[in-house]
């Protein structure tokens, strides 16, 4: 399985032609406490780094992108009950949604965990 | 995901005398108002909260401007302050405090702020917004009758002691502050430390606001933390708090174009300044008072969870724009969404139905009268 992330701090993994989305451990420690998420509509199709889902803390609203162009298959409804979730496994059961790939070569231009964790030092 | 929170600055930042310890205590520091100053501490936003409302928060406001107004005796130097706000000054009693607003010719307010008068003959002691005190401090010296002087006092700390517990907890290092009425303040002696403290506050709890020399401040931080159930809480608990006691955030809520009337602060306008006038636009507002305000800030809650946030707009059921959020979000101890803003006043009466823009959606919300939460001040004298 192939696990890329992009520079909003989003996470994608690869399992044939669905890629699962969230976002990333250091982007809930940023946020601090999750209350609210908004989640596409299953069958959107959208491109790469177009705003789909929205997450909220107690301060304020943030887009989640798309990090690979493709159509919604999937959405996590735990998140809408339960959106502290997403403080607590961001990278595990806290996932967003899942798109069926539309351009596979849109991974590319992702970084993988050791260039992200570099990105995440460097910008603090 | 974009980042709400990172912010480039150009201009160096202040610090408080707290500033090291905020970032011993691990808190995540922010610009505001020109400060670099603590958002959350490492429990976050929620807990901090919640925190403040079932026991008691420390909260660092030094960053607010603080000014002793001196003449020659209470009435001279309360009728060069009545020139610039509505509150009735001169009939305060030695110790009682009011919250009022400096007004502009338009009645507009210039900011909101703390008056106090003094045990000591001719001083009232203000605070004022930190965001403001530049403004406020030229406007009111500008405006001052010979013999009266504003003596800015940038050398003095503030801090807030907030929730249920914070009398108990000031009362065993201060008996004096238990007994304190709202409203007041009095010099007095915490542990070591000589304070000017005051029974007020800005989360709907009752509290204190207390006085005390930079070069104090961090030990009197430091016993206040050390004493049970008390943990430092930053300004994200602090706008969450204020925006569920329906408290005005200037700059937000309030601003040189609202009115007091407008934004519901008729309250803090007593009886004999309505009817005398005598203040910065008594004409609109003793106009408002008698007529209406064409508009009016009323507390809007959405029926669902996502929260709306400030700038959104509100629109009546058949969707004419009748108004904006001003103040917006989730409130932790309504466990919802919360707002604030201004609407015409055919919609501001409690219950009406409306809608509000959020990412291109209509969301259902109702107005609603404020507080979320009630407030739980201590008594009056």
């Amino acid at each position: 399985m192939t696990e890329r992330f992009t520079k909003d701090h989003e996470w994608v993994r690869i399992d044939g032609d669905v890629a699962t989305v969230g976002i990333t451990n250091h982007a809930q420690s940023q946020l601090g406490d999750v209350v609210f998420v908004e989640l596409p509509e299953v069958g959107r199709k959208a491109a790469q780094g177009d705003a789909v889902a929205v997450v909220e803390s107690v301060k304020a609203a943030s887009d989640i992108f798309l990090p690979i162009a493709g159509e919604v298959v999937e959405v996590n409804g735990d998140l809408t009950g339960q959106p502290a979730l997403v403080n607590e496994d961001a990278e595990g059961k806290a996932w967003f949604f899942k798109i069926k790939v539309s351009n596979a070569a849109d991974l590319d231009k992702l970084m993988d965990r050791a260039a992200y964790d570099a990105f995440v030092k460097e910008n603090g | 995901m974009a980042s709400p929170t990172e912010t480039t600055q150009a201009a160096p930042l202040l610090r408080t005398p707290l500033f090291d310890l905020h970032v011993g205590l691990g808190a995540k520091m922010v610009p505001f108002a020109g400060y670099e100053m603590p958002v959350n501490y490492p429990a976050g936003i929620l807990k901090e909260h919640l925190h403040s409302r079932a026991r008691a928060g420390l909260f660092d406001v030094s960053h607010m401007g603080q000014a002793m107004l001196e003449g020659p005796d209470h009435a001279t130097v309360a009728k060069a302050l009545e020139a610039l706000v509505p509150a009735d000054i001169l009939n305060l009693k030695p110790g009682q405090q009011r919250y009022s607003q400096l007004l502009n010719e338009a009645g507009g307010i210039i900011d909101d702020l703390m008056i106090t008068r003094t045990r000591e003959d001719g001083k009232i002691y203000l605070v004022v917004n930190a965001s403001r005190k530049d403004v406020d401090f030229a406007h009111i010296s500008a405006h001052l009758p010979a013999g009266v002087t504003l003596v800015p006092m940038p050398g003095r700390a503030l801090l807030a002691l907030q929730g249920p517990s914070a009398s108990a907890v000031l009362g065993a290092l201060c008996p004096a502050a238990q007994s304190m009425a709202f409203m007041t303040g009095t010099p007095g002696k915490i542990g070591a430390f000589e304070c000017h403290i005051s029974r007020s506050g800005y989360t709907g709890e009752d509290g204190y606001e207390i006085s005390v020399a930079d070069g104090e401040a961090v030990a009197l931080a430091k016993l206040l933390l050390a004493q049970d159930g008390v943990m430092p809480i930053g300004l994200g608990a602090r706008d969450s708090l204020r925006l569920e006691a329906g408290l005005c955030l200037y700059g937000h809520d309030i601003d040189e174009t609202t009115s007091p009337v407008e934004a519901g602060l008729t309250w803090s306008i007593q009886k004999r300044r309505r009817l005398e006038g005598g203040f910065p636009g008594a004409e609109r507002i003793q106009r408002e008072l008698e007529k209406g305000a064409s508009r009016k800030r009323v507390g809007i809650k959405p029926d669902g969870r996502a929260p709306a946030r400030e700038g959104t707009a509100v629109s009546a059921l058949l969707g004419a724009s009748i108004g904006t959020i001003t103040s917006g979000g989730f409130g932790p101890s309504v466990d919802g969404p919360v707002a604030m803003g201004y609407v015409a006043a055919d919609y501001a009466a409690t219950g009406t139905p409306v809608n509000l823009m959020v990412r291109g959606k209509a969301l259902s919300a109702s107005v609603v009268a404020m507080p979320f939460v009630p407030h739980r001040y201590a008594s009056k004298s």
